[in-house]
């Protein structure tokens, strides 16, 4: 019966050119109408949304930052008020973090890691949608809170006792901590996609020494969010125990221990910042190659960085934590671990600059946000290594010395590779050039604004000025550094303005792309621009590092994949060698069920335990309406 | 762009085992983050274990057997569950259908079990910063257990009706795989929770 029924299947074989592409757009096209858009599971609409999403924080969380940078202009203003500034500075990080840095790197890797491996899906496409309403929900609940003044206050890592039931007796802390669990959730499934999809759907012929850079550092990236947002997790569950129904792990007269929470919180705080600087150095990789016109030079060294920052990373926590009068030997360890991690970062550096120096570089937008990232990164590098050292450490400890250095390994490291991306890839999303000339605006206005507005902040540090002071007083002598700190914020938000007026602007307008505007070597661009539902009529297969490079006029690809129902193909881990042909979910409307029926959970259980025994019911069933197979032929097979 | 075929992948399966399928690695890839959640769980135990002078706070340790129990059931319903793997792998349906409504029950089982734990551990959540830790560890594993029994009892119901396509084998397997994983979480948290408070 089923070779029977096999050999009536239609398959990719069969048929050729416009009759191939239309069939396999009618499969796996998302359905027309609302509720075909709330139904879908294409990594491109999810990676599409995601990212929009996530910018939109980024918009939110700028907004705030211009509102402190106005208050901070000059002493003694009254445009915030204390409590205000309290929640605006949490909001600020808060937002910055878990909804636009970690979400909009993962974003990118929805978009672009199963085109990268040249194939036609992510995989367990009901879970990255199910992660995108998840993220969402998060999002919309910690900013609905702060629009309804229950906005957290205690700071971006919610430090007890001052975040205990004890000493803010508001709803804003659990807010917070569930605000953490809804974007963890979202970032772990997000993470086992990519892993997934990395190990077993690359294109036949991808052998592990073939993967595009960008994705090694997607997959790096996933590995650090798996072990490192447990902990997160568990972090924020035992805050809101405490709060809700008095458990003691914080409560010093009950053998609990506030400095467990920042244990807990800076294991997964450390990794966090690989796990946005690490997607920035693999943005880096892909527009470096394509824009000096050679490959990466050191492409195992380029990868081994990546895995000894991914396992450094986990080493380093202890670095935050220096004033709390640790022992000398751990405070030294972490010290030496703290300085280590800079070696591979180094050596990645010197990898790129040795392919610009080699290479003949063209120096388009998205390779100028490169070069500002090596610089603007490079000096935030240089304070981390001071402040790796205790005694500076203890000196700097809280003050805008560290706000200046953590903006510049962040915004250096990640925004400024992230700005790049948008450039190199917005062709590819969208089918539009973004506008070169804007483009040019917008990255010499954000390099000079980010560094007029963070370069002073190391010296108001080092002269004393501490983080989170809503105000100063005149005597201080803080003001001019300040004021000038402040318009710098304005030339860099300006540029941002910048930024989406132009993407704006050439979404109705801009110069159509093509398949391949900026003659690249990866597979992403060996398809139109943007790809259709499938992404590829046909698996490619892939014989070399830079195969567009290797044959830029024909793409060798199999044949055999079915033209009848959605399917994918799996290979082997290390070789990539062809497996199986293996069924890809249709689209469901159960993910976003299971959403709702998860937020109810979260959201209800701030407010009464028994949230937990009656939230449980409806996720049960959103779930089972998610796996029971509804009969197609996808789950027939 | 032209395409040029260089490889017909018609005759390949449409499902497999272990690590030749999918969802294998998706299970791996949960298993290797909850394993993170219960080692994070075990450090924040051991850390409160090493700052405070006495141990358990203020409470006897849990009483041995019903953590006991399980431990032996747990151990035991490695026996079932890989008969069920072996059946999945030779698509036997019956024995299929028959281990998995062994394993619902033994999952049921050590549910009940689960229940009589919580009440023997001589503490609450509430009491000290031990019954707090010694509750969000049993809760975290009980969590598990509950997620795994569930799946099985929809698999168990699946597998009676006509979906019971060959490529749900792969799937039986799969969560004979993820209930290795229970059991073997369990092992250190027993040691941790009922033995250490003896040290």
């Amino acid at each position: 019966m089923t070779v029977m029924a096999e050999e009536r299947e239609l398959r990719d074989d069969a048929l050729n050119g416009l009759e191939l592409s239309t069939r396999l757009d009618r499969i796996w096209r998302t359905p027309p109408g609302l509720l075909g858009a709330l139904m879908s599971v294409d990594h491109k609409v999810v990676g599409r949304r995601y990212i929009v999403t996530a910018f939109t924080f980024l918009l939110l969380g700028g907004i705030l930052a211009i509102l402190m940078r106005i208050q901070l202009a000059g002493p003694e203003k009254t445009f915030l008020s204390a409590d205000k500034y309290n929640q605006i500075f949490t909001m600020h990080g808060s937002t910055m973090m878990f909804l636009f840095a970690v979400p909009v790197m993962e974003a990118f890797a929805v978009y672009l890691v199963p085109l990268m491996v040249g194939t036609r899906s992510i995989a367990f496409p009901r879970l990255n949608a199910f992660s995108y309403w998840m993220f969402l929900f998060g999002g919309c609940f910690l900013w609905i809170s702060f629009a309804l003044n229950v906005g957290p206050d205690v700071g971006w890592f919610a430090y007890v006792p001052l975040s205990s039931l004890q000493y803010t007796p508001t709803k804003r802390p659990d807010v917070w901590a569930q605000m953490i669990t809804f974007t963890e959730v979202a970032a772990l499934a997000v993470a086992v996609e990519i892993v997934v999809t990395v190990f077993k759907l690359r294109a036949p012929g991808m052998t592990l020494d073939r993967i595009p850079l960008f994705v090694w550092a997607m997959l790096v990236t996933s590995f650090l969010v798996m072990f490192a947002m447990p902990s997160i997790m568990v972090a924020s569950t035992s805050l809101i125990l405490d709060r809700l129904v008095s458990t003691r792990f914080y409560d010093s007269s009950s053998g609990g221990h506030p400095l467990l929470w920042q244990h807990l919180f800076w294991f997964f705080g450390h990794p966090e910042v690989y796990i946005i600087f690490i997607p920035g150095t693999g943005m880096v990789s892909a527009i470096l190659a394509t824009f000096a016109r050679r490959p990466v030079i050191g492409y195992p060294v380029v990868i081994l960085s990546l895995i000894a920052t991914g396992f450094l990373s986990f080493g380093l926590w202890v670095h935050h934590m220096f004033v709390t009068g640790l022992p000398q030997l751990g405070a030294g360890l972490f010290t030496a671990s703290s300085m280590l991690i800079a070696v591979p970062s180094g050596l990645q550096i010197f990898c790129w600059l040795a392919t610009l120096w080699d290479g003949r570089p063209v120096y388009r937008t998205p390779l100028l946000f490169v070069v500002g990232f090596i610089v603007i990164f490079v000096l935030g590098g240089l304070s981390g290594v001071m402040v790796a050292s205790v005694p500076i450490d203890t000196q700097v400890h809280d003050t805008y010395f560290v706000v200046a250095h953590f903006h510049y390994v962040l915004i250096g490291g990640a925004v400024f590779p992230l700005i790049g991306a948008v450039y190199y890839w917005f062709p590819k999303i969208t089918g539009r050039m973004l506008s070169e000339r804007l483009g040019r605006w917008n990255f010499w206005l954000a390099f000079v604004g980010f560094n007029v507005a963070f370069f002073p902040m190391h010296i108001l540090g080092l002269i004393g000025m501490p983080r989170r002071v809503y105000t100063y007083t005149p005597e201080m002598d803080w003001a001019h550094l300040n004021l000038l700190s402040s318009a710098g914020a304005a030339i860099f938000a300006i540029s941002f303005a910048l930024l989406l007026v132009n993407v704006l602007m050439s979404l109705r307008a801009g110069t159509l792309a093509g398949d391949n505007p900026w003659d690249a070597s990866t597979l992403e661009w060996a398809t139109s621009s943007p790809p259709p539902p499938q992404n590829f009529d046909r698996i490619p297969v892939v014989k070399h590092r830079d195969p567009l490079w290797l044959d830029s006029a024909s793409l060798p690809v199999v044949a055999g994949l079915s033209v009848e129902r959605r399917e994918v193909l799996l290979t082997s881990l290390a070789e990539a060698e062809p497996q199986i042909r293996e069924a890809s979910p249709e689209p469901s409307i159960w993910p976003l069920l299971t959403a709702i029926a998860t937020t109810v959970f979260f959201i209800g259980s701030i407010f009464t335990p028994w949230a937990v025994l009656w939230g449980t019911p409806p996720m049960a069933v959103t779930l089972i309406g998610w796996f029971w197979p509804g009969g197609s032929k996808e789950d027939e097979q | 762009m032209r395409q040029t075929i260089v490889r017909n992948v018609a005759e390949l399966p449409t499902y497999g085992y272990g690590p030749r399928s999918g969802p294998w690695w998706g299970a791996m890839g949960f298993m290797a983050l909850e394993g993170m959640g219960f080692a994070i769980a075990i450090g924040a135990y051991l850390y409160l274990y090493a700052v405070n002078p006495n141990w358990p706070i203020g409470a006897a340790p849990p009483d041995l057997w019903p953590g006991t129990a399980e431990t032996i059931v747990y151990l035991l319903s490695i026996i079932p569950n890989e008969m069920t793997k072996s059946a999945a792998h030779r698509q036997d349906l019956a024995k299929v259908r028959a281990g998995l409504i062994a394993m619902s029950l033994i999952g049921i089982g050590l549910l009940v079990l689960r229940g009589f734990e919580f009440a023997h551990l001589n503490t609450r959540w509430d009491n000290s910063a031990y019954g707090s830790i010694v509750w969000l560890i049993l809760g975290l594993h009980t969590t598990h257990l509950a997620t795994d029994v569930g799946d099985t009892i929809v698999l168990a119901v699946l597998m009676f009706t006509r979906h019971a396509k060959p490529r749900r084998f792969s799937d039986v397997t799969d969560n004979v795989f993820y209930w290795n994983f229970v059991v073997l979480a369990w092992l250190p948290l027993y040691v941790l929770l009922d033995w250490v408070p003896r040290l």
